[in-house]
């Protein structure tokens, strides 16, 4: 893959995005923000690894949180094992991760090689189907995952390279490096020519096929992808919360996921993310001002899927940016060629 | 994990297996009418009513209301059927008529927040704490003794009901007026609606008639279960197994999936108590790489 410019932009954007980050979790001096946040680099992983699978290649997995759970319970149970410490010394943490996520995507390959022969529903409840028997195999598995207890007694975090992550400073920093790693990794995967074959797949896999194009390997590749990622969130919330939990691989887990991408938008990359923030922060407010948080959610989620009948930011682009632009264009052509010259100019 | 010395202590023994295989069957029945809904739903609307559970935990609660009131078992299961029917109408006409031949996720969205609603409508008006309504005067009676083991005369009539009403809703779709438009229009809605039928109006009844079918097994749920906000969801996850297993629109198939999972649920319970579920779920996984139309399912369903 060559870098294009258009990529250049992209790790700038990514690099000012990490900067803004960093600037939020260490110049204010309360938990809050970091703790906020910690939890939409998770969860905001989990949305838009998904995202790849439905937004981009049309595949509906209602069992994504699957590989979100099993990357978190891989690092805990890694961590926790004395002898794998004692092994590793200093550098636990890091081969544990790569351990982690390497666990994920071959779980994921397993499991995306028998679902993605399927079609749509067939597709959903296999998923569905995978997830919630992983999600009993936690909670009988009692000797090893501690059962609905979950990962008990923490996580210990042995220091590497100077990096201390049970300093709440260094665990966010390192998070959001690890977060903003991973939206890079995702841009790239989506703005290549593979993330062009994935929107043909969704748009016509008949025609995609004719073109001489292997859907099924494909889709797994994209299937082991969007697995890995929604791994590394799970580590992420695994190092947050020093443990690993049950609910991680429940249904309600992956249900909650698809309502992030449907609220923020499908079409737009950072859609899922906006999505996430929106629920976490919905999720907040509504237990702050009310006993009745399920009935207030229920009824935002109507009001979304029924009144915009699209997520936030596609209806941003969709309704608003891409009229404009629309409306521009039309402007630019009436206008000389010296008007635009100097609009170009202003843009870079 | 699997405890096989209780499982052939149970299998040697012909009074564990009555009551192991009647608690299997009842835990069956209850399942196949509300897969009977969901599957009906779907084969005729190809829609999946993912808020199914809600209507079951209704009929549950209205059951319990009217039983309260009257101390008729009978009133309280018709006021069961009768009112999830009503609410299955009003949430079909408001909200899911809506989102008919969008993705899947529109629905899903949509059911996702009535099920959120309706817990939360419950909790306000019956109470977050668990009801129970206790089994009906009738059938107080000792229970009967067979081969060792006992069988409460409740089980025999739920089931006995389970079936006649299964039978019931199969010959409407089948053999009835109701059920030949009703299954005309799922195939070709524009045509029937110029033979001057009104199609949005059998789909509500149908509509109407899947959620009236979750609800009669809420009633007759609530006499052995006790009820609480949110007992939807577990019977919504299972009553899925069951209409996947069976195959997607066969009522028949839901049938055989029913009594199926209904006993290894019962069975499972002495061999292996934590891995239920995840047996049912490794069943459902099986089918759908195997036989993706199901056991008794026919043509091939997009």
């Amino acid at each position: 893959m060559t870098l294009t410019p258009s990529f250049r932009r992209d790790f700038i954007v990514a690099a000012a995005g990490l900067v803004l980050l960093l600037a939020v979790g260490l110049f204010i001096d309360h938990p809050w923000p970091r703790d906020f946040l910690t939890a939409v680099f998770a969860y905001g992983l989990l949305a838009m690894s998904l995202n790849l699978l439905i937004g981009y290649t049309g595949l509906i997995s209602f069992g994504h949180a699957a590989f979100f759970a099993f990357g978190g319970y891989c690092f805990g149970l890694l961590l926790q094992s004395d002898a794998f410490i004692a092994g590793m010394g200093g550098a636990a943490i890091p081969v544990a991760l790569v351990l982690a996520i390497a666990g994920t995507a071959l779980y994921s390959l397993i499991i995306g090689a028998i679902c993605v022969r399927l079609s749509e529903i067939y597709f959903a409840f296999l998923t569905l189907a995978f997830q919630m028997f992983l999600y009993s195999l936690i909670i009988s598995w009692v000797d090893l995952t501690g059962g609905d207890q979950g990962l008990m007694g923490g996580i210990p975090r042995p220091v590497f390279l100077g990096i201390d992550l049970s300093d709440q400073i260094h665990r966010y920093v390192f998070c959001a490096a690890l977060f903003v790693a991973c939206l890079v990794f995702l841009r790239v995967v989506t703005e290549s020519s593979f993330g062009y074959t994935l929107r043909m797949i969704r748009d016509n896999p008949q025609r995609a096929a004719f073109l001489g194009i292997n859907v099924f390997r494909v889709k797994l590749i994209c299937f082991v992808i969007a697995g890995s990622v929604a791994g590394v969130g799970g580590i992420i919330l695994a190092l947050f919360t020093s443990g690993a939990y049950p609910e991680w691989a429940f249904c309600a887990q992956s249900g909650e996921a698809i309502f992030m991408i449907m609220l923020g938008g499908l079409t737009v990359f950072v859609g899922p993310l906006v999505g996430a923030v929106a629920l976490i922060l919905l999720n907040d407010m509504v237990q702050l001002y009310t006993s009745h948080t399920e009935l207030v959610t229920g009824i935002v989620i109507l009001a979304v899927v029924l009144g915009l009948r699209k997520g936030m930011l596609d209806f941003v682009k969709e309704d608003i940016v891409e009229p404009y632009l629309e409306r521009r264009r039309g402007a630019d052509r009436a206008a000389s060629t010296e008007t635009r010259a100097v609009g170009d100019g202003a843009e870079t | 994990m699997i405890e096989f010395d209780a499982l052939a202590t149970c299998f040697s023994s012909t009074a564990c297996l009555v009551n192991q295989v009647s608690s299997g069957l009842i835990i069956g029945m209850l399942l196949f009418l509300v897969a009977s809904g969901v599957t009906l739903i779907f084969g005729v609307l190809h829609v999946i009513n993912f808020a199914h559970g809600s209507f079951y935990m209704l009929g549950a609660y209205f059951a319990y209301t009217v039983y309260a009131g009257t101390e008729s078992f009978f009133l309280a299961a018709v006021a069961g059927a009768v009112g999830a029917g009503i609410a299955g109408i009003i949430f079909e006409r408001l909200l899911m008529s809506r989102v008919y031949g969008q993705d899947i996720l529109m629905q899903l969205l949509v059911c996702y927040a009535v099920i959120l609603i309706v817990d939360d409508l419950v909790k306000i008006i019956w109470g977050a704490e668990y009801l129970a309504m206790g089994v009906p005067d009738e059938f107080r009676v000792p229970p009967w003794r067979v081969a060792g083991g006992f069988i409460p005369p409740f089980y025999l009539f739920l089931v006995a009901a389970s079936v006649v009403i299964g039978i019931g809703t199969l010959i409407l779709v089948t053999r009835t007026r109701f059920g030949r438009i009703v299954r005309a229009a799922a195939h070709n809605p524009a045509m029937v609606s110029a033979l001057g039928i009104r199609v949005p109006l059998y789909f509500a009844l149908l509509f109407g008639l899947g959620c009236a079918l979750a609800g009669v097994a809420g009633a007759l749920a609530a006499p052995v279960r006790s009820l609480t906000p949110g007992m939807g969801f577990g019977i919504l996850v299972e009553s899925f197994i069951v209409t996947v297993i069976g195959g997607m629109g066969s009522i028949p198939g839901a049938f055989v999936a029913a009594i199926i999972l209904g006993l290894t649920r019962s069975f499972g319970s002495v061999g292996f108590p934590l891995f239920v579920d995840g047996a049912m779920f490794l069943m459902m996984a099986l089918v759908l790489i195997f036989r993706p139309t199901g056991l008794l399912g026919r043509g091939v369903l997009k």
